[in-house]
């Protein structure tokens, strides 16, 4: 459905996005990853035919974005950062004012306005002034406003920024249930997101393409090693750091103990291990060794530690490790 | 051609939910209404000056109210045109509906054409409401309704020809105040600079006041006359302005 070669937008001084190449089949949910500035709306724009790329071609649904704007535009739907809302008109007006412009005319318009109202959760406020919506629900005729004509690409960039943490759910939903009629493509920083929502993920990276994956392919290369992160604390008032880091050194499997947190009778530490390791060997070793056992969750791992991983740079954990109190 | 009908009632439609457009009509009317009665009053106490002494001067409402009027008209239109344009372009890229626009199956053309005859619309009804003046003219007496005709074409190409130089200057920034300053500025140059040719007859200033938009009203419009040279020089500047319009729109999308 879409097809990108070599894709490269270059700025007077900065080359925003660099010879990206990547396919995206028909029904397909495409997570567009990376942290802020790697290019993702910039790619996305090209894609809209918003911005002309500097070289390479994309094609979507079989048009060529420089030769066929006006094919390509008839085909997506496009959701910007920030909705484009005219504040000064009712949600019902606007809606139908953008499927006119998208060639939708009589009575197929006004039962795609109702569909997406419906569809979108916001006929509650179809005769509301836009410009007085909260971001849950701006968020979500702009969403509607993508969808309107049908079309075959939906491009979504940061769907869910902004959001509460249940409109990011329902709008997950939404999306979700989006795929299948549309192929689409969104973008994020957020990266439960894309395991959530996307089949497929495209990670980028100071405009260079780092990873093309499929979701579950990448939790498997992210989670080649696991870090657990454990709170000790001692019996008697006070606690050796030194003697449990080394005592969590010793269990078989683990690779590096780093120390997060130091308060009087209480450390936290960072323990790092190949796959297949037992938490229950880590619970037991300070059990044993009579300390209390506080606290015992995986850590998280950040998008950032997933792309040094990605790329191959070393992980360094004390990067976004919390101050130490004293 | 269906697509820049969508982008007209659109337009039109922006304009009249907010308080802009009635307070540019009730400008136009409450100013012109005065001009109208100044006129008018100087109108019949001549008439009555020229009665008590028992002369026959002949009296010609077309020339005496209707032409001063309407030259008015033009100059109070200067004054809010930059009002009407300032928002066409310059809001659409500070909220982030252009994008709207630029990724939508409608070309560049029908956007800017759209919006500029959404503002010459508004003109248009401006000066409907100052013509209810000429309705009493009507009523009560019998002026030549070809030059009023005339002249109110004369206005219309002139306020087409400021408003499309407006909407390039909307379409050059995000923010209004900027591109209605400048377009306010523009239009203030290129009506005075009509004034340079009445007391210098070198040929730079020939060509300085042929450029002055007034002019080629005052030449041959607000006379009754229609001709050719004026409708041209009016419909060269529309030209030009959504030309350099549709161009500025071409170079967003290079730069940014």
């Amino acid at each position: 459905m879409i097809t990108v070669k070599e894709l490269t937008k270059r700025y007077a001084r900065n080359t925003a996005v660099d010879h990206i190449s990547f396919e995206v089949g028909k029904g397909q949910i495409v997570g567009f990853l990376g942290p802020n500035g790697a290019g993702k709306t910039t790619t996305m724009r090209m894609l809209t035919c918003f911005l002309p790329p500097t070289s390479g071609s994309a094609t979507v649904a079989g048009f060529d974005v420089l030769e066929q704007p006006l094919e390509v535009k008839k085909r997506i739907g496009y959701l910007p950062e920030t909705p484009p809302l005219y504040p000064e008109m009712e949600t019902g007006e606007y809606l139908t004012f953008v499927g006119k412009l998208k060639g939708l005319s009589g009575a197929e318009l006004r039962r795609r306005v109702d569909y997406v109202c419906e569809r979108c959760a916001v006929a509650d406020v179809k005769n509301k002034l836009l410009g007085k919506l909260s971001k849950g629900y701006r968020q979500r005729v702009g969403l509607a406003q993508a969808i309107i004509h049908n079309p075959d690409v939906l491009i979504l960039d940061e769907p869910t920024a902004g959001l509460d943490p249940k409109q990011i759910n329902e709008t997950r939903d939404l999306i979700k249930s989006l795929g299948g009629d549309h192929t689409i493509i969104l973008s994020t920083h957020i990266l439960p997101e894309v395991e959530q929502t996307c089949e497929q993920v495209l990670i980028i990276n100071k405009g260079k393409l780092v990873a093309t994956d499929s979701v579950h392919n990448l939790q498997n290369r992210a989670r080649g090693a696991e870090s657990v992160l454990v709170e000790v604390s001692g019996r008697n008032g006070t606690l050796d750091f030194v003697a449990v880091q080394r005592r969590l050194e010793q269990i078989a499997g683990v690779s590096r103990v780093v120390t997060k947190q130091n308060q009087q009778n209480r450390s936290s530490f960072e323990v790092e291990s190949g796959k297949g390791f037992v938490r229950g060997d880590l619970a037991r070793a300070v059990v044993e060794s009579g300390w209390d056992l506080n606290e015992l969750r995986p850590a998280a791992m950040s998008l950032e530690e997933i792309f040094l991983q990605l790329t191959g740079a070393p992980v360094d954990a004390k990067q976004d490790a919390p101050k130490e109190s004293q | 051609m269906r697509n820049t009908w969508i982008m007209w009632r659109k337009e039109l439609n922006s304009y009249f939910v907010s308080p802009i457009a009635y307070f540019l009509l009730a400008m136009f009317a409450v100013v012109s209404g005065l001009f109208f009665w100044v006129y008018l009053r100087d109108f019949v106490e001549y008439g009555m000056e020229m009665q008590m002494r028992g002369q026959a001067i002949p009296m010609n409402i077309n020339e005496q109210v209707i032409r001063p009027l309407l030259s008015t008209e033009g100059v109070i239109g200067l004054f809010l045109i930059p009002l009407i344009t300032m928002r066409l372009f310059a809001e659409e890229k500070r909220s982030g509906t252009i994008e709207l626009l630029a990724t939508s199956p409608i070309r560049d053309s029908e956007v800017i054409l759209g919006k500029w005859l959404a503002a010459l619309t508004l003109y248009a009804c401006m000066l409907l409401l100052a013509a209810l003046n000429f309705a009493f003219l009507f009523k009560y007496g019998n002026p030549d309704w070809k030059p009023l005709a005339i002249g109110y074409l004369g206005l219309l190409l002139q306020a087409g020809a400021l408003l499309a130089i407006g909407t390039f200057i909307s379409s050059l920034t995000k923010n209004q105040i900027i591109a209605g300053a400048v377009t306010f500025g523009i239009c203030l140059v290129l009506w005075v600079i009509s004034a340079v040719g009445t007391f210098e007859t070198s040929t730079w200033a020939q060509v300085l006041s042929y450029m002055s938009v007034l002019t080629h009203y005052e030449e041959s419009f607000a006379k009754g006359v229609l001709d050719a040279k004026d409708a041209v020089y009016y419909v060269t500047l529309i030209f030009l302005g959504l030309f350099f319009t549709a161009r500025s729109m071409e170079s967003l999308r290079w730069r940014s």
